[in-house]
């Protein structure tokens, strides 16, 4: 059975007819849903927050990917900001999307390396949301009920997503993947800083506005290039939208409508750009000399 | 959907589809057989066949077949565990046809006691999977809701035989399809229903005189 398409907009709207702030509504609506109560929902959102810590710590540490293609940019960043940046400049990015990028190429190394970590909305975008949402409670003192809550937040824009386009990379290439984690992302910041419902939809709108067209083209199919560089510029992405749509600037298209400007632009993308390995830079000279030592060492 | 579809799985890296999908695979092909098997042939169609070894898939199928949930921190260590607990297994690229989804599976699975069974299945993205035959006839199976496999006689009946025992035990039927290689040859039933099937009900239907087998297979989380 098809489900109906959600629409932030409503969603919204409904919080408000029931003079329900956003995330009571949220919370109301996904414990019918499971049938459980409010506190089982917020406890298991913990549970997923532990495991994004857990697989933060792991990718610090500097792992490696079975395939050797990636790993320890994590640690080397870190490496590097400590040792050099904070003695002679200023970071680039400021200290939270700084924090946010390191944190966010450590779980996706854990990913990549085969450690345990939470899809969110999938596994190749799931270091977006734990960079975010680890990076707002170091530096901007969120408390973890507010982190929990927003994962509610970022967990039903995604539903939304999911209804009226595709989080996923076969199908909707890149945007629909890193894209949707951002967005999802953003508005969990959005929320964390006491935005509003509609400043929520503008920041999942405004990362759309940025990632759209994004493609998936992975060096030999594996979940590591440029996944893992992606999953670090993403939460750039959500930051710079957060911040847009907490200072009142808006967005221009609300969010539904740049969800479904997301569906359209990833049905309209070549199969050869939607995770399949057979465009972008997973046929560049470098990635197919990689990939055909690779396949050779693998299949013996 | 609902929210922890989007926050979650928890999962062992790296891919929903190659990983997380091939692990439920394996936890619902093993369900089938009904026991952990002793031996595994599996056959790997399309993009599963090209990328199962680099991907982690093998040996996420086989965590699926020693009975582990697509979280165990086991699970890149799988190929040397089972090989420690005496499971028998090898991976064969294979063409499961042209029909078949590119992350196809087939399992070919005995059981201590030589009890067998042969599985098809896909992994169909985002870790959701489809298993679409079991023993040759088409099946189709997502493992979100246990499920009851009854292979029978095709005769005028049996289907509401199945249907009263569970009614009986107050087992209610999400949804059923029914299947026959012809008219009066062997035909089968899937039936999702909402509550887990105990083993003297499982036993109930075995006792019905057209019922060839009955699987029972739990949910894959």
């Amino acid at each position: 059975m098809k489900q109906d398409k959600l629409a932030w907009a409503k969603l919204a709207g409904e919080a408000e007819e029931k003079n329900l702030p956003l995330i009571e509504y949220l919370l109301e609506r996904s414990a019918a849903q499971l049938e459980t109560d409010k506190a089982s929902i917020l406890a298991r959102m913990d549970d997923a927050l532990q495991v994004m810590e857990e697989a933060v710590t792991f990718g610090m540490t500097g792992v490696k990917s079975n395939s050797g293609l990636t790993g320890g940019s994590a640690k080397a960043l870190n490496e590097y900001i400590k040792a050099t940046v904070n003695k002679e400049r200023q970071d680039l990015l400021g200290p939270v999307a700084g924090s946010a990028v390191m944190y966010a190429l450590a779980a996706a190394e854990a990913n990549a390396a085969m450690g345990r970590i939470v899809a969110a909305p999938t596994a190749g975008a799931s270091g977006i949301l734990p960079g975010v949402l680890l990076s707002m409670r170091e530096h901007c003192n969120i408390p973890r009920e507010k982190l929990t809550e927003s994962l509610v937040v970022a967990g039903v824009i995604g539903e939304v997503i999911a209804s009226r386009a595709s989080i996923a990379g076969a199908t909707g290439g890149c945007q629909a993947e890193c894209g949707s984690a951002a967005a999802m992302a953003a508005g969990a910041v959005v929320y964390m800083l006491g935005g509003s419902s509609k400043q929520i939809g503008d920041a999942v709108s405004i990362v759309f506005k940025n990632m759209l067209g994004l493609v998936c083209d992975p060096v030999a199919g594996l979940v590591e290039v440029p996944c893992i560089k992606r999953n670090a510029g993403s939460v750039v992405q959500c930051l710079l939208a957060a911040e847009l749509s907490l200072a009142g600037v808006g967005s221009f298209i609300p969010a539904d409508e740049a969800i479904d400007a997301m569906d359209k632009v990833g049905r309209s993308l070549p199969q050869g750009l939607r995770e399949t390995a057979e465009g972008g830079l997973a046929v560049t000279p470098t990635a197919r000399a990689w990939a055909e030592k690779y396949f050779k060492r693998i299949h013996g | 959907m609902n929210i922890f579809d989007i926050i979650g799985p928890v999962m062992i890296g790296p891919s929903s589809s190659h990983t997380a999908g091939a692990c439920r695979l394996g936890l619902l092909a093993a369900g089938i057989l009904g026991e952990r098997p002793r031996k595994a042939e599996i056959v790997l169609h399309g993009s599963f066949a090209r990328t199962y070894k680099g991907h982690g898939t093998d040996r996420a199928l086989i965590a699926g077949l020693m009975g582990w949930q697509p979280d165990d921190t086991r699970i890149p260590d799988a190929l040397l565990l089972a090989d420690e607990a005496g499971m028998e297994f090898s991976f064969i690229p294979g063409d499961l046809g042209s029909k078949a989804h590119p992350n196809s599976v087939l399992f070919r699975l005995t059981g201590e006691n030589g009890n067998t069974c042969e599985v098809t299945g896909a992994s169909v993205g985002g870790g959701q999977i489809m298993v679409t035959g079991v023993d040759g006839f088409p099946v189709e199976l997502t493992g979100m809701l246990p499920a009851l496999f009854v292979p029978h006689r095709d005769e005028p009946g049996v289907i509401a035989l199945v249907s009263t025992i569970l009614a009986q035990k107050q087992i209610n039927i999400a949804s059923m399809r029914v299947f026959r290689e012809g008219k009066g040859e062997t035909a089968s039933m899937v039936i999702e229903c909402d509550q887990p099937v105990p083993p003297e009900v499982v036993h109930s239907l075995e006792e019905l005189g057209p019922v060839r087998l009955v699987r029972f297979v739990d949910r894959v989380s």
